[in-house]
């Protein structure tokens, strides 16, 4: 479902280029979950950012279904946003003014796909029934971060991206978070790409990978 | 449809969760559109009235024919010109007393009038007959029949003679009677004369000019402004100049709550791009949002505006009817259009407050992170650009100096300075600061020298409407003071009599005379007329005086030849208003002719003397030579001086005996409290605007400070943590705000003394065409200093308590939740 094909990036950094990834390949079947790890550096986050549509590559070619991602513009990538990808980030990224329950409805909302009972079943596994009147701020860093997998799966991507998810969370929490990922991604059938730097974590998904020096190693 | 929709409910759920964020967006784009549409209601009220005014028959705006050197001409040049195909129509004007009362009065022939003339005096064929045919009627505006006390139908006596009827008509100007040409002559006592003929726009061919009347006629082009609204050019130009300030400091406070917006909302931007939301689909929603927030502020600022306009009205009629003697009514009614342009103008001036804000906001890169810093750092770099664009400022403001000669040069001076003062202002702020923690030891205080610096930048917006505000009211109060001052001095050389007589009919002023000749109490008898002419096609005044030593001695005369008031006395020489001098660039020594009705009169000019508050040029002459030269001066002017104590008996006796009232006769000290009255009133509405403008400035701050104070937690934090109090900090904070605002208001002292003497010797003169000295009132200058203090400690009172009361957990959640 995910395909990527020699992909590079590069940054200036004090006048210089550097290549933080140099020809990257990988695949994510559907309904598969795959752990991307490496050392800090690596460029796990700037190659989740790439597939993401969040920033653009050099080279390379990103393709997700029948989409190529590398060839959009940012009209378009922030369709493929909407319509086909959920993102969670490790500082949650919820939105500060909307409570729990319209967090939880945005995306699908604004992506015109919001179903009712996926919402409610999503509110029940994720154990958000008492808490959708509350705002972010006065949640902990957990419960924040069930409403961000809640909200990048309410429209039923085809593929989920996190970034570290667990990385602002103590173990048993992560451990928790990171069981109710998934499982929702089991019951949709959408593939999952999860950064960690956990050797612990990145056991539990069903393929790993390793970037490094900007290569899968 | 629906997804712009929720976008936009995202965005405005910030606005609930920051109501006092939205409560100073919308109070700038309240306050800004209330008081520019304030300005503008009443600038539109005076100049429909203008308009009124200008329709009476032609004005200015009707091309007309006048005497080559003549006040008046024979009627027969107008049988002449109509029988040569001019289309033109006869008109008689001078003025009448009723009541003691000076009115202006109108001769017109309705058959023959011109039909752009516009609201003419609606003589409709069924009222012609009774218009022309004797007794005639007289029309008058209903607000010259509420002032005269009488009712439709009266008749009032004027010149030993029963006047028409009155009858009302409502698109007159008020203080102008018309009535039948032939009617206007005996009332004149000018039988088969003509003050000019007013020009129709017939296409017809016709005769030229010369060959019909020789050189006794001259055309007067007609002109697309009326004169009263050159004069009063001024006036308007410096509310809308206070509207434009005020507009300008509320639009520093939405500017300031959208920039401070914009950052707290950065990370719901970039949540949102990250969730698929495009950045053209971000901005069209930025742009909804602004623009229905704008839509109602516009619409709460445009009832604000009537009601401040409703409010200043009366006090701008009294400064119009002062300095211009134009008559506003005092009604306010606003046309569509005022609306409409105060609902445009919120939505623009939103548009511009935000322009920076949506700029970013378009170029905003998906993954750049929150950075409430980065713009601090940006207005470093601006800091420099900011502080040369000064200097060039201030050198646009010298060559104007040097070298512009216009009231609309004298402005651009002012506007020049104050751009310039409050371009500089965060540099020289940013150079005392820095002097501070130089001169520092303690940790503490290096900290606060330090962190000034730094907050500066969130600011500076709200300081500079802070220093225009201030530099406004110094220089608009020194002006203003240094005006009463030099008027209060005037007022006591010019009246100089100490009682004013104004005789209902000429006769009235004879049997006065006469029974004044036997009251030993009454030291001289002062007669006093004054005439109406034009000099160079403009309107001015002769006043005759009498040639009595009290004039002699009190008259202030600015410049003079030696023994000008004995060179006074053959009728061949004349002191001139220094307006008039200015206006026509005239000198001691230089001729002038008069057109009067017995031909141009010739005088030499002996002398200059100030006439404050006089819209018309004037020519002082004798009194004897102007009863010689303009035979039809009513004679109802009387000035009297009488020993002291005897003062109070004589009015008493004047009134019983003649039936006069109040405004017939009064003593000198009444006369000059009424002027003194009249004085402050006309500056009434500058002080009600200067408090305004004041008083958003102070909004601004606050509003500033309101904003920054959530911003401020991460910097503040750390010091509670490591020991400081929350009363030590907020204690800290309050004297911060107080320091950066000692110094603007430092600052601003001398920008506005510099205000002050640019209204002083630059608009004044090109405005009304006198010049006053210039005077630094210190105790002035103490008060506003203290003024200004105050309004910052109100301003920083708020956002200070706050901080002193702060739960701890609010100022840990900084170090566990930052984003």
């Amino acid at each position: 479902m995910l395909r990527v094909t020699g992909l590079t990036k590069s940054y200036r950094s004090a006048g210089e280029d550097v290549a933080v990834l140099r020809g990257v390949d990988l695949t994510v079947a559907t309904g598969e979950s795959v752990a991307l790890s490496g050392e800090s550096g690596s460029g796990k986050s700037t190659l989740l950012h790439l597939i993401a549509g969040l920033d653009a590559a050099d080279s390379g070619e990103i393709a997700l279904a029948d989409l190529i991602v590398s060839g959009l513009n940012d009209a378009g990538r922030a369709e493929l946003r909407r319509d086909r990808l959920g993102l969670v980030f490790q500082q949650f990224n919820l939105i500060p003014s909307l409570t729990v329950a319209d967090n939880l409805v945005f995306q699908s909302r604004i992506a015109g796909r919001h179903d009712a009972a996926w919402h409610d079943e999503l509110v029940e596994r994720l154990g958000l029934k008492n808490l959708l009147r509350r705002y972010p701020e006065q949640l902990s860093g957990g419960q924040q971060q069930r409403v961000a997998i809640g909200r990048a799966l309410a429209p039923k991507p085809l593929l989920l991206l996190a970034d570290e998810p667990t990385g602002n969370l103590d173990e048993d929490t992560a451990d928790e978070v990171l069981r109710l990922a998934r499982d929702l991604v089991v019951r949709t059938g959408c593939g999952f790409l999860m950064v960690t730097h956990s050797a612990r974590l990145a056991a539990t998904l069903d393929r790993q990978v390793t970037l490094h020096a900007g290569v899968v190693a | 449809m629906r997804r712009p929709l929720w976008i936009l409910a995202v965005l405005l759920s910030h606005w609930r969760r920051h109501p006092m964020q939205l409560a100073t967006l919308l109070i700038g784009l309240i306050s800004a559109t209330a008081l520019w549409s304030g300005v503008q209601a009443l600038n539109q009220q005076a100049r429909t009235a203008y308009d009124r005014a200008a329709a009476t028959f032609g004005g200015a705006r009707t091309a007309v024919l006048v005497g080559k050197d003549s006040a008046t001409f024979p009627q027969q040049l107008f049988v002449d010109l109509r029988r040569a195909g001019w289309p033109v129509s006869p008109m008689l004007e001078g003025r009448v007393q009723i009541d003691g009362r000076s009115f202006r009065l109108l001769g017109v022939e309705p058959v023959t009038l011109p039909s752009e003339v516009g609201n003419a005096p609606a003589v409709g064929r069924g009222r012609l007959q009774s218009f022309v045919t004797p007794p005639g009627e007289m029309l008058v505006a209903p607000e010259t029949l509420r002032d005269l006390g009488l009712k439709d139908g009266d008749r009032p006596q004027a010149n030993g003679l029963t006047l028409p009827p009155l009858r009302v008509q409502a698109e007159l100007a008020p203080g102008a009677l018309i009535v039948d040409i032939g009617i206007a002559q005996d009332i004149l006592k000018l039988p088969g004369q003509l003050s000019r003929l007013l020009v129709g726009k017939s296409k017809a061919p016709h005769a030229t000019l010369e060959s019909v009347a020789g050189d006794k006629l001259r055309l007067v082009e007609p002109s697309a402004e009326s004169d009263l609204e050159r004069l009063t050019d001024s006036f308007h130009l410096n509310l809308t100049a206070f509207g434009l300030l005020s507009f300008f400091v509320g639009l520093f406070i939405v500017n300031s709550a959208i920039g401070l917006a914009f950052e707290q909302r950065l990370p719901m931007l970039r949540t949102l791009r990250a969730c698929g939301v495009s950045a053209r689909m971000l901005n069209t929603v930025l742009v909804i949002e602004l623009v229905s927030l704008a839509l109602v502020a516009g619409l709460i600022g445009l009832v604000c505006g009537y009601f401040i306009a409703a409010a200043l009205l009366p006090d701008v009629a009294a400064s119009l009817r002062g300095l211009y003697g134009a008559q506003i009514p005092g009604q306010l009614s606003l046309k569509p259009v005022w609306w409409f342009a105060g609902i445009a103008i919120s939505i623009l001036g939103a548009l511009a407050a935000a322009a920076a804000s949506l700029a970013k906001a378009i170029r905003m890169p998906v993954l750049a992170t929150a950075q409430p810093q980065a713009w601090q750092q940006a207005q470093r770099r601006w800091l420099m650009l900011q502080s040369a664009a000064a200097l060039a400022v201030f050198a646009v403001a010298a060559a104007l100096i040097q070298f512009g000669d216009s009231l609309i040069t004298g402005f651009a001076v002012l506007a020049a300075l104050m751009l310039g003062a409050a371009l500089i202002l965060p540099m020289i702020l940013q150079i005392a600061l820095a002097l501070g923690q130089r001169s520092a030891r303690a940790p503490v205080g290096i900290w606060f020298w330090a962190d000034s610096r730094q907050q500066l930048s969130g600011l500076s917006l709200a300081l500079m409407a802070l220093l225009l505000a201030l530099a406004v009211n110094v220089g608009v109060g020194t002006m203003v003071e240094s005006f009463s001052r030099t008027f209060l001095v005037w007022l006591d050389g010019r009246l100089a009599a100490d009682v004013y007589i104004s005789a209902a009919s000429d006769q009235q002023a004879k049997e006065i005379k006469a029974w004044l000749r036997d009251r030993p109490e009454v030291q001289a008898i002062l007669p006093g007329g004054r005439a109406d002419t034009q000099l160079g096609g403009t309107p001015i005044e002769v006043l005759g005086l009498p040639d009595h030593t009290t004039y002699r001695d009190n008259w202030p005369l600015l410049e003079s030849t030696a023994n000008a008031w004995v060179r006074l006395r053959p009728g061949d020489a004349g002191l001139v208003s220094e307006q008039l001098s200015r206006r026509m660039k005239l000198a001691i020594g230089d001729h002038i002719e008069v057109p009067a009705p017995g031909g141009s009169w010739l005088l030499e000019i002996v002398g200059i003397y100030a006439d404050y508050g006089n819209p018309k040029g004037q020519i002082a002459v004798n009194f004897a030579a102007l009863t010689r030269h303009f035979p039809q001066t009513p004679l109802t002017r009387i000035g009297l001086r009488v020993e002291p104590d005897k003062i109070a008996p004589l009015i008493t006796a004047l009134q019983e005996k003649f039936g006069l009232d109040d405004r017939n006769v009064a003593d000198q000290a009444t006369m000059k409290r009424e002027s003194k009255r009249v004085f402050n009133r006309t500056f009434s509405v500058t002080a009600a605007l200067n408090a305004f403008t004041l008083g958003v400035a102070g909004i601004a701050l606050l509003t500033s400070l309101l904003t920054l104070a959530n911003s401020r937690l991460p910097q503040l934090a750390p010091l509670w943590a490591i020991g400081l109090t929350r009363r030590r900090l907020a204690a800290l904070e309050l004297l911060k705000t107080m320091a950066v605002a000692l110094i603007t208001a430092l600052f601003a002292l001398p920008l506005g003394l510099l205000v002050a003497w640019c209204l002083l010797a630059i608009v004044n003169v090109k405005a009304f065409g006198w010049r006053l000295p210039f005077h630094v009132f210190p105790l002035q200058l103490i008060e506003l200093l203290a003024v200004a203090m105050a309004a910052a400690l109100c301003a920083a009172a708020l956002p200070v308590a706050r901080l002193a009361r702060m739960q701890p957990a609010t100022l840990i959640r900084t170090f566990v939740n930052e984003r």
